[in-house]
């Protein structure tokens, strides 16, 4: 019965050339594939647009698990085509039976849960930061709604008061795209904006997220931010920009077929700029 | 531990076609049907994938031979933006579903479970056809909802409504299209269950004597783990469906909230919560992960002690490690949904339990490389994708440490990083598995050797092919890229990555191409290949120990007798390199 099944082996038997050039080149493989890494992750070819936020804890998180991750898989791919390439099959070799080896378990189980969990912990201060800290009290208050395929922006005026809103107002002809309530005195002097969201540089704003039809999100990649813009849900979030200039939003959540042109821009201004264009709004409206 | 018999009997094979070959009961026959249900899936979502690379290279190229085959979605041989996200969507969705869900789990399991454990049959044979049809039922329902008027659903293989709830207003896709998607998954959800239910069962009731827990092969635990999992999540996605269905053809507002207006028509809808549905999906959705790369690991550890002459290195360590996975994969759902709107205080629960799975992960590839260490490795081309699954596994688990954080999801989230992490981890490492499994069981299943050398340039197309195509999308993802957008250039900002675009678009090409070779080799070897022998590798486990294919009882009636554990390769003053699970040789302890 033994000598039944042991047969002879087919394709398992294999010449003893063919498996040092195998087992070389999964090794030079591997080696490759290190190398490539570490050239496109610290070339920078394509890379963060620069940091425009005063969540600066966003790229230093980065960097850290960045390093930490890269020699966890150097290590591991390397000692993958070391050992590939080491214990190969050649005339003479045989296996050593080793059935594992508590020690090195509980030892790398240590580290392992060490690394992790501490790389989890440290990466939940910018997180903190952006949800669990308040917005500053002079923060100043912007809407968002995202439709498909556009960003609604408002601001509440002279009064500081958003006027209140309802679906039924909603009237795309005549402009009024997130149904403000024409009898609510606080909505006169509400200021709209589409797809181009101005603020002052080094000004902390607070951004009431809406959406009117289905999810959307919310993405200023210079800022380090996303947050959905969920239907039925008002969603604070708060940011400062440090420089002026304009910057792409994008939604980032899979809205319908015109997704991929749902595009809105930060234009981040000097103060007195941002009140000149303010003033020109409010005498349009 | 128990040691559970049943009454042997010999079955005898049904006479005619059918009963044999369409609606079978025997498991191996079954898992085989799964198995060229999977192939079927995976050969069209490559093709539909192909379709939309070729889109995101050359979005103005006009493919006048597309345009012929497709005359709405290609008018003119230029791709529309809905069929882009259709062609997305029903790629993810075949996927995720009808081949990594289906081939390692429900058809490498269903073959090669009762026989590793040294049963003539799974414990419900009937309702294990059962579950089959049902899955079969699933993908035409799924392959209809790809040609429905009003065009294929375009919501993305996660459908988050209100998008996917609303029905036609909210753009093309969104209407029969949907609805077919939808009851695709739920009647998907149905066969699963009981396919784990069936599972469960046979591996607790139906094992050989001998055959203890600690005996069992390593892809028995994992299939068996993966039930669990699948029992467990699967009903709350059929939940999550029916109410979805509910809310698209019935009226109802599970998903639906009060005032919104869509394409300026106001909705007659109140009372639901978009993120009920992102709960519900994702409770399920993350233990699929699992369900889709447990199988896997099951695989890569079988194959790597057999082909490295050399026990599993931390046997117990690894099948723990694999229940702790199981485990914590319930507890994590919420690091898909950071940004979703949920509360900021319990995503911090969900980071630290995210990167707490990443220790039972490392255990698995430390005993991975510890199964290769000293050992006297063997090229075949099983090997070859064991190899390969672990390096995909550990290129695609690193980058789950980024995403695994709350504070960089705030930036990477829906961006190609994500795409990258998941497409290297639960789909390319799972498919490596798939193709390791193949190469390793084929001979079992059919009788016949798969050509060798054929199946090494496979390997080799393969794994430089989807490390070129995935790993690219890293750094986009780094660079902002947002994923699902079926043409960047409306963005400055991403417009200096069309060549990354455009590399990607060509690696996915000669990848998919070079998928022929296996393809080629699968077919030829079914009829032409070599005759194989009981036991072609020198392995331990049960399903060598009967003939090539087995016969229709698997054991010719006498069940076997298990002495040994799963992996007894090159034991110290053992005969041959290698003692059979039922071999009553002694083990001489070395002292």
């Amino acid at each position: 019965m033994v000598g039944l099944r042991s047969g002879t082996r087919d394709a398992g038997q294999i010449d003893q050339r063919e498996d040092v050039n195998m087992g070389l080149a999964i090794a030079l493989v591997l080696v490759l594939l290190c190398v490539v890494s570490v050239i496109m992750f610290s070339g920078h070819y394509w890379w963060f647009p620069p940091l425009i936020s005063t969540y600066t804890g966003y790229d230093k998180q980065f960097m850290l698990t960045l390093i930490i991750v890269a020699i966890v898989f150097i290590l591991a791919q390397l000692a993958l085509g070391y050992f590939v390439w080491k214990y190969r099959d050649r005339a003479g070799r045989k296996a050593t039976y080793v059935e594992g080896n508590n020690t090195m378990e509980v030892l790398w189980t240590s580290i392992t849960f060490v690394i992790f969990i501490g790389l989890g912990i440290l990466g939940q201060r910018v997180w903190a930061q952006f949800h669990f800290a308040e917005p500053p009290a002079n923060a100043m208050e912007v809407e968002v709604t995202g439709q498909q395929f556009q960003w609604n922006i408002r601001y509440p005026g002279a009064d500081g008061q958003f006027g209140r809103t309802e679906a039924k107002y909603v009237d795309e002809s005549a402009l009024n795209f997130v149904g403000v309530d024409p009898h609510d005195p606080a909505g006169k002097d509400d200021i709209a904006s589409i797809n181009r969201m101005v603020i002052p540089v080094n000004q902390p704003v607070k951004v009431l997220l809406h959406s009117k039809d289905v999810t959307h999100s919310f993405f200023v990649p210079g800022l380090r931010i996303k947050q959905d813009a969920v239907p039925g849900m008002t969603i604070t979030i708060h940011f400062t920009a440090t420089k002026t200039g304009e910057y792409e939003i994008p939604c980032a959540e899979l809205c319908g077929l015109g997704h991929y042109k749902m595009r809105g821009i930060l234009d981040v201004r000097t103060p007195v700029e941002y009140q000149q264009w303010l003033k020109k709004q409010a005498s349009q409206e | 531990m128990g040691e559970p018999t049943h009454a042997v009997h010999v079955h005898h094979a049904p006479k005619g076609f059918i009963r044999k070959y369409i609606f079978s009961t025997d498991h191996k026959v079954i898992g085989i049907q799964y198995y060229f249900l999977a192939l079927f899936s995976v050969v069209l979502g490559m093709l539909l994938s192909v379709l939309f690379r070729l889109h995101l290279a050359w979005p103005n190229a006009n493919w006048d031979l597309l345009g012929k085959l497709f005359p709405t979605g290609m008018a003119g041989g230029l791709m529309t933006p809905e069929f882009y996200l259709s062609l997305v969507t029903m790629h993810g969705t075949l996927m995720v579903f009808f081949v990594l869900t289906t081939a390692p789990q429900s058809g490498f399991g269903n073959y090669f479970l009762p026989i590793q454990i040294g049963a003539d049959d799974m414990a419900f044979p009937v309702l294990n056809m059962l579950s089959f049809w049902i899955t079969f039922v699933a993908l035409v329902v799924m392959v209809m909802a790809l040609f429905a008027t009003g065009g294929a659903p375009l919501s993305g293989w996660t459908a988050y409504p209100p998008l996917s709830a609303l029905g036609k207003i909210s753009g093309p896709g969104e209407g029969l299209g949907q609805t077919l998607w939808v009851i695709s998954l739920a009647i998907f959800c149905v066969g699963s269950l009981l396919g784990a239910l069936n599972f469960i069962t046979t591996t607790l009731n139906l094992r050989a004597k001998g055959m203890t827990l600690l005996r069992m092969p390593l892809t028995v635990w994992a299939w068996f783990t993966t039930s669990i999992l699948a029992l467990l999540a699967f009903p709350v996605l059929l939940a999550g469906g029916i109410l979805l269905v509910l809310d698209r053809v019935g009226g109802t507002s599970f998903f639906i909230p009060a005032g919104l207006v869509v394409n300026e028509q106001l909705v007659n809808h109140s009372g639901g919560s978009p993120l009920l549905w992102q709960h519900l999906f994702w409770f399920f959705g993350h233990p699929e992960v699992y369900i889709a790369i447990l199988p896997g690991m099951g695989v890569a550890s079988q194959l790597l002690s057999t082909f490295s002459r050399k026990p599993v290195f931390g046997y117990k360590a690894m099948f723990s490690a694999m229940l702790a996975i199981g485990f914590l994969g319930f507890f994590v759902w919420g690091h898909h949904m950071f940004i979703s709107g949920m509360s900021p205080y319990s995503a911090v629960a969900f980071s630290l339990l995210t990167l707490a799975i990443g220790v039972p992960s490392a255990i698995k590839t430390f005993n991975w490389l510890g199964t290769l260490w000293q050992g006297k490795i063997q090229f075949t081309s099983a090997m070859l994708f064991a190899i390969g699954f672990v390096s995909l596994f550990v290129t695609g688990g690193v980058s789950g440490i980024f995403l695994g954080q709350t504070s960089l999801d705030l930036y990477l989230h829906d961006t190609y990083f994500v795409v990258g992490h998941f497409h290297m981890i639960m789909g390319v490492a799972a498919l490596f598995g798939i193709f390791g499994a193949t190469y390793y069981w084929f001979p079992k299943m059919f009788g016949r050797m798969l050509n060798e050398p054929l199946g090494k340039i496979h390997f080799w197309f393969t794994f430089i092919g989807v490390n070129a195509i995935f790993f690219p999308m890293h750094i986009m993802g780094v660079a902002g890229h947002p994923r699902r957008y079926s043409d960047a250039s409306n963005f400055n900002y991403l417009s200096s990555m069309h060549p990354l675009h455009e590399f990607i678009t060509v690696a996915a090409i000669v990848t998919a191409t070079a998928q022929l070779f296996f393809l080629l080799n699968f077919f030829w070897s079914l009829w032409k290949g070599k005759k194989a022998e009981m036991n072609p590798w020198n392995a331990t486990t049960l399903e060598w120990t009967v003939p090539s294919p087995p016969p229709h009882d698997n054991f010719g009636g006498k069940l076997p007798v298990v002495y040994h554990g799963a992996y007894e390769y090159s034991v110290p003053g053992a005969k041959q390199d290698f003692i059979m699970q039922d071999s009553p040789e002694k083990i001489i302890e070395a002292t």
